[in-house]
């Protein structure tokens, strides 16, 4: 592969051997004052996203609204099919069924809200996306099996390729490297 | 890395992440894991499926005739086999959403298999429903709400409506729930692949899955929640397929008791299956470490429970027929005692009533292949039930003159094994190609059970040094 002008950096990202040693790493490297933190690890680890410091409650809430417009949705199909567009008279019944209404209206609801938990997790993690730069990092199919990544993204404000890379190098790291958003210049 | 042993109960033998990934991720990964029995079982399967093949090809080319259905028994094969499945399919969901719920971790190691399960098992319930119309490509707006040139709607105010939204929003939940288990998994493979095309199929269906702790953090709040929809969702499903009989005035089928028992049936049958086809596979494929005798046992004690539940059910619908004092029903009642078909209610009543009663005692439930035939008594037990509900409540209706005997035909048996052949087939292709346990929470188990052994180990010196 070639480029004309060297790859941007994508961070630094430092490997670990155990949740625990990514955890304490990741409390050092915000205490040190870096914000744009991720890291990789094979499962959820419990403990991670407060020592990094991210919260996010989206999903609940688009699931919520899900909920709320499969309900609407799905009684309106119904009003609309039996009172207005073909009202028909079933054994004195009136057009307007509500009981004979709920089934069909509290699955449409589990529907809709479902799909919003699929489609809104996806979404707000942008997937799917077959490339990132972090996948340039040495050893990185690891990070799906056994091992553990943190990263410190360029884009973070106190990002020196030299500096933060030395910092890193002091977390008991099995390796530290700087990845770049491309591959071809790697290390 | 960390090597050490793990809580006995869930994982045995020393593990690591790395062994963990190994066992599952080559019955995929490694073609040569699957011996003689693979085979063999795949060609079974598919003899039986083009059975199924054969007689729906028939059943298109010459209607619905070819089966034994009559007036007044409308309903047979066909529903008794829809309910049936889907029941059967509602362990798998029961496994990974409620237990979940309950935090039972136990279950991570049979969540897979079984939501394939429910997937493989809703896809042969939805055979029925769509082949009973004899002609299922005219009779579409029957099922669904499409705006057709004749102007017409489905009939929102009936059970069978409901049931179409049901097992619609089962299937395709069902769907969602499997495959974003799966996706971490599948970022796994993609990773652990050495042939170019694996990594280009997994890395496609991976959907780029990079286990960045942001994606995770989302991650679980969606399948934590989809876990929660899922719950009233699956007791909803048999629910309502119970309300196709109970909304009725059918002698039999009229009764209040059906939503609750149908859906203790379903759990009943499901674990029944998820047992059926977890032996051999847990044998076959050196999964005993993780599908463990701990394991077996809890879901023996869940069949047992259920099945308590289910001949209760048997006691209630005899207490009904006679409190009703409705001649009918009373009559319902001493035709499945003593009429022609009584052979199967009692067949019933051996298959889950009795039978299941022997997983009371420890030492039957570890003895594997007692377990094992116990299973094949209950799914037999679970068809009974429905055989015994569906033709043999209808063929003895109000009128006296209308009675008229059911018999099934070759053809209905042929697309009963059918399917039996479909589920089978797909349920040894997934585990070929799909890990069929799930990895990352495996992984997820083995460290948690670390950090408590190591709590445990500590708290045990410091009692020392005190």
């Amino acid at each position: 592969m070639f480029h004309r002008s060297a790859p941007k950096a994508y961070g630094v990202v430092a490997e670990f051997d155990s949740p625990e040693l990514l955890i304490a790493a990741a409390k050092k490297t915000r205490e040190a004052g870096y914000k744009k933190l991720d890291a990789y690890t094979p499962f959820p680890i419990h403990g991670l996203v407060d020592a990094v410091g991210f919260k996010d409650e989206k999903v609940p809430w688009i699931v919520f609204m899900g909920g709320i417009v499969g309900a609407t949705a799905g009684y309106l199909l119904q009003y609309y099919t039996s009172v207005i567009d073909y009202p028909l008279n079933v054994g004195g019944k009136p057009l307007n069924s509500v009981p004979m209404f709920f089934p069909v209206t509290y699955e449409c609801t589990i529907l809709f809200a479902s799909f919003g938990a699929f489609l809104g997790m996806l979404a707000l993690n942008k997937l799917p996306q077959p490339y990132h730069g972090v996948f340039n990092t040495p050893n990185f199919e690891r990070a799906s099996q056994d091992k553990f990544f943190l990263a410190v993204e360029a884009n973070d404000t106190q990002f020196d390729e030299v500096e933060t890379k030395k910092f890193m190098e002091s977390l008991d790291a099995n390796n530290v490297s700087l990845v770049k958003e491309s591959p071809g210049v790697e290390e | 890395m960390a090597k050490e042993t793990l809580n006995e109960d869930l994982i045995t033998g020393q593990q690591t992440y790395v062994s963990l990934d190994n066992t599952i991720g080559s019955m995929v990964l490694d073609g040569k894991r699957h011996k003689k029995n693979w085979y063999v079982m795949l060609g079974i399967a598919f003899m039986l499926l083009n059975g199924f093949m054969l007689a729906v090809g028939w059943l298109l080319y010459q209607g619905v005739g070819v089966w034994g259905n009559n007036v007044p028994t409308g309903w047979a094969f066909d529903i008794i086999n829809f309910v049936w499945w889907i029941g059967i399919g509602h362990a798998g969901t029961l496994i990974s959403a409620i237990l979940l719920l309950v935090r039972q971790q136990w279950r991570n190691s049979i969540n897979r298999f079984a939501e394939a399960m429910t997937l493989f098992a809703v896809l042969c319930a939805a055979q029925y429903p769509l082949l009973h119309t004899g002609r299922p490509w005219v009779a579409a707006y029957w099922l669904m709400p499409y705006p057709n040139i004749m102007g017409l709607w489905p009939q929102f105010r009936s059970p069978l409506i409901w049931d179409v939204f049901a097992v619609t929003t089962y299937a395709l939940v069902s769907i969602l729930f499997w495959f974003v288990g799966l996706i971490p998994d599948l970022a796994t493979l993609r990773d652990k692949s050495t042939n170019k095309i694996g990594q280009k199929i997994f890395g496609f269906l991976s959907l780029g899955w990079r286990g960045s702790m942001k994606h995770w953090h989302r991650y679980e709040q969606a399948y934590l929640l989809l876990a929660g929809l899922s719950t009233p969702l699956v007791l909803s499903v048999h629910t309502i397929v119970s309300y196709d009989f109970a909304m009725s005035i059918v002698p039999g089928w009229n009764v209040t008791v059906f939503p609750p028992y149908f859906v203790a049936g379903a759990v009943f049958a499901g674990f029944a299956m998820v047992l059926l086809i977890g032996l051999p596979l847990r044998a076959w494929y050196g999964l005993k470490d993780m599908i463990t005798m701990k394991h077996i046992d809890w879901m023996c004690k869940i069949m047992l429970a259920t099945g308590l539940i289910v001949f209760y059910g048997y006691f209630l619908e005899v207490f009904y027929a006679y409190y009703s004092a409705n001649p009918a029903e009373i009559s319902l009642a001493e035709w499945r005692f003593y009429g022609p078909y009584s052979p199967a209610y009692w067949a019933l009543i051996i298959c889950n009533g009795i039978i299941p009663q022997l997983l009371w005692v420890p030492k039957f439930r570890r003895n594997l292949p007692l377990v094992f035939i116990v299973c094949l008594f209950i799914s037999v037990g679970m068809w009974l039930e429905r055989f015994v509900i569906i033709p043999m409540s209808l063929m003895k209706n109000y009128l006296p003159a209308s009675d008229r005997f059911y018999y099934p035909t070759i053809v209905d048996f042929t697309m009963f094994f059918g399917t039996i052949g479909l589920f089978f087939f797909m349920m040894w292709l997934f585990i070929r190609f799909l890990p069929v346990i799930n990895m990352f929470e495996m992984k997820d188990l083995l460290f948690k059970q670390n950090l408590k052994k190591e709590k445990e180990a500590e708290e045990k010196q410091e009692a020392g040094v005190h």
